[in-house]
């Protein structure tokens, strides 16, 4: 038996935001491990006081890479207050900017951030400094071919950004996502522009894209069955199939302890002790006394708040919306899962949860998921109808109260506000990034990511790959 | 003085061959691609605060230059937490070693504010020899190295929404920081939440072409005379957004939009805020030049000092 020691990684990069690991590794396992959110900027307090509709646009500087979720769980949440829907024209262009971005950012989440955990790219600027010992297993003709994927990905991200923008103004920070709908009516152009761009990334997915990870899993074969953690999955419900908003492209939905129970919102509640927030920070939705940050506070260690669902931590992302919708693996998907891994598999659940819960199957979810929206998005344009009403006036009155959830790129999104006197008087936001790198809660349960942790190798304390790799799996 | 995309474009593919530009810039940056294309590239460090990273993500949109000849042919991108591929220790002993060696010669880029309360723990960046670096302490140590600061973004030049009223971590802009702390070193503001990715390389650019041509302080010196009492380069912020707007006219001839769907009128009535921006979106358009701002909706003045607080309510005049 070694001793026990204790690595530090900070920053965590090519993620969204700053992020520290702190693992205790013996006999080369990770035996426990702590995530520390490392930046602070305080949305809820910065959001108090101000015009309701007003939260679309700044809520959306939370995150760069996924602002159109943002737009819209706060359009939601509003519409929700004044009780309005938008219109199927607006419903669907929001779909379409929403889809739009998940592709650009599942493209960049696996090559430009990921990718260099399993492609070795030149030795210069940004692809350097490497570890001593960086376990690129890649030969030279597949990391040639890996930088050329990576390079055309910048390309079919752009593109992606583009298909936004053509409904949503500009990306990122989207301007036609607000309260009521979307703000312009798609034209014909437009459509046609978003149609044949799509082909493109479809295209890219389906030849580049999936081969690459199905390739990847197969030469990491270790780390299709690394860092299952609870194996434990929440979906909140994204992109509404119908105008009533009851029906999902990736349906909500609970999956714990092997079993599926249904979502209800009124099961979530956030968790303080081990965070930098004063005990009222904490409970159920649009609860919270406090809410004042606490840097001194005794034993926490991390700006992030711990969400729950009934007391349960939870996986949220591509995997856990492809778990709990059981949803269908693409032609190329299948056919690699039968080539590399002898697996007869038509649906996620197929591979097994082994498999899907892992560093290189929450990979392969998140590209089997793009290949889902690409196809859906097809749908969408089909069903627009060019120049037509995206938007209605929503009525909001001057107290209300109201919470939206939806699904973001890397995960389920919450947003809950109140309104008095005409002005947000409480705003809570619960992150895709909340659920899964919390910290411990009040019950001491490490958070979703930490516990993933548990168990991968670190063969090498100076090159100890596998933790970022397992982090960059959930693309916090 | 305003470049067009199609300017632009012309500019880095070194075709140009006299659009009314300043004479100052088209050269500049056709001998910029010529050098850094062969000789070694100049180091950046990419520092990230209180931000969104929607600044880098922005970058990633490029076109021209593309991205890709930026990041492997232009500049050598030592430290960028959202693209390197080192990570931890390494990555941050790497930047404090090349930042040693190039002292006066590099560029320091900052996105995200900086906030100083609580000793600036509100934002912590890496950690190096078991010590917690703060954003702060890491700007105190690397800005006065650095030949210039080019803040991109509204957080970094103002503060930005990170700085918005009811901010309680101390978020401030990079001129304001580097004043407070003296600091010396001269700040270019790329504003904009985020900035048109034209607007950070082509600033990148000007700038290392004019250090390139008359060394750090003087070359600094010159982009430093480009910059109005915002200290943003007038090249792409020189110009009225509302002036400049191709639906200027209908406000002219008093025809206002009632919703935001409605296209056949001006969006002043909403609360469109180009009046009081500057910025060149109404030539260079975004994302390919798909669209822009107020084709779609309307300005919500991401550019400007006192965004947001002062540029809101958005959705009214």
């Amino acid at each position: 038996m070694s001793q026990p020691m204790t690595i530090a990684i900070d920053p965590i990069s090519r993620i969204e935001g700053h992020l520290k690991a702190s693992v205790m590794v013996e006999d080369g396992r990770v035996v426990d491990a702590r995530l520390t959110g490392g930046m602070y900027r305080g949305f809820e307090s910065i959001l108090k006081g101000r015009d309701p509709r007003d939260a679309v646009q700044i809520t959306q500087r939370i995150c760069g890479v996924c602002p159109v979720s943002h737009a819209l769980a706060s359009s939601m949440a509003l519409e929700k207050a004044a009780g309005t829907l938008p219109p199927r024209n607006g419903r669907l262009a929001r779909n379409l900017m929403q889809g739009a971005n998940f592709l650009q950012s599942h493209i960049l989440s696996f090559y430009h951030l990921a990718g260099q955990d399993f492609i070795e790219g030149p030795d210069s600027a940004p692809f350097r400094p490497r570890y001593a010992r960086p376990d690129l297993r890649f030969d030279a003709r597949l990391n040639a071919l890996g930088m050329d994927e990576y390079l055309e990905a910048l390309e079919v991200r752009r593109t992606c950004h583009e298909m936004a923008a053509l409904f949503g103004g500009r990306m990122p920070h989207v301007q036609g996502i607000l309260a009521g709908g979307a703000a312009a009516r798609p034209t014909k152009a437009q459509i046609a522009g978003f149609r044949a761009r799509c082909e493109g990334v479809r295209a890219f997915v389906e030849d580049k894209y999936l081969p690459m990870v199905y390739l990847a899993a197969s030469r990491y074969r270790d780390l299709c069955g690394m860092g299952s953690g609870y194996a434990a999955a929440l979906c909140m419900g994204g992109f509404p199939q119908d105008d009533g908003g009851q029906n999902f492209l990736f349906r909500p939905g609970v999956y714990c302890q092997g079993q599926d129970y249904p979502f209800d919102p009124l099961k979530v509640a956030e968790y303080v002790r081990y965070s930098w927030f004063a005990d009222g920070a904490g409970g159920r939705l649009l609860s919270q006394g406090g809410g004042a940050v606490d840097m001194n506070k005794a034993g926490a260690y991390s700006f992030s708040k711990a969400p729950r669902y009934d007391g349960h931590p939870m996986e949220v992302g591509p995997h856990a919306r492809m778990w709990i919708s059981h949803a269908e693996l693409s032609p190329v998907g299948a056919r690699l899962a039968r080539k590399y891994f002898g697996m007869e598999a038509a649906g996620i659940r197929d591979l097994g949860e082994r498999f899907v819960f892992s560093i290189m199957g929450r990979h392969l979810a998140r590209a089997e998921e793009a290949f889902v929206v690409v196809k859906a998005i097809q749908r969408w344009l089909d069903e627009l109808e060019p120049g037509g009403e995206t938007w209605t006036s929503p009525r909001l009155p001057s107290s209300a109260e109201g919470f939206a959830c939806t699904e973001a790129p890397r995960g389920s999104l919450l947003h809950a506000l109140s309104i008095r006197d005409g002005a947000i008087s409480q705003y809570q936001i619960l992150p895709a990034t909340l659920w899964n790198c919390s910290p411990r809660d009040d019950m001491g349960q490490r958070g979703p990511v930490e516990q993933a942790l548990i168990g991968v190798t670190v063969p090498d304390s100076e090159s100890p790959v596998n933790v970022g790799r397992l982090i960059r799996a959930f693309d916090p | 003085m305003t470049l067009s995309r199609r300017d632009f474009v012309r500019l880095c593919s070194g075709t140009v061959a006299g659009y009314g530009i300043s004479r100052i810039f088209h050269p500049a940056v056709r001998q910029t691609l010529a050098e850094t294309l062969t000789g070694e590239r100049p180091h950046v460090f990419w520092l990230q605060g209180q931000g969104c990273t929607g600044c880098s993500v922005s970058l990633l949109n490029s076109a021209h230059p593309a991205i890709a000849e930026l990041l492997l042919r232009i500049i050598s991108l030592d430290f960028h937490p959202t693209l390197m591929a080192g990570e931890g220790e390494p990555a941050i002993s790497l930047m404090h070693r090349l930042a040693g060696e190039q002292r006066g010669r590099f560029f320091l880029v900052v996105e995200g504010a900086v906030p100083v309360r609580e000793n600036g723990r509100f934002c912590v960046i890496g950690e190096d020899r078991h010590r917690e670096l703060t954003l702060e302490g890491v700007l105190r140590d690397m800005a006065p190295q650095a030949a210039a600061v080019l803040a991109m973004g509204s957080c970094a030049a103002y503060g930005g929404v990170s700085a918005a009223r009811g901010s309680v971590t101390g978020a401030m802009g990079m001129r304001a920081f580097l004043h407070s702390a003296e600091i010396q070193t001269p700040v270019v503001n790329i504003p904009g939440c985020p900035p048109h990715p034209d607007w950070m390389t082509g600033t990148l650019l000007v700038a290392l072409d004019a250090v390139g041509r008359h060394g750090p302080a003087e070359g600094v010196a010159e982009v430093m005379r480009l910059l109005d009492a915002e200290g943003r380069p007038t090249l792409f912020y020189g110009a009225n957004t509302h002036q400049n707007c191709p639906y200027l006219y209908l406000f002219d001839e008093g025809r206002m939009a009632g919703v935001i769907t409605d296209k056949s009128g001006c969006r002043y009535d909403l609360g469109c805020k180009g009046p009081g921006a500057m910025c060149d979106s109404p030539a260079r358009r975004w994302n390919g030049a798909v669209n822009w701002c107020v084709e779609n909706a309307l300005c919500t003045g991401c550019v400007q000092p006192d965004f947001p607080d002062g540029q809101s309510p958005f959705y009214e005049r």
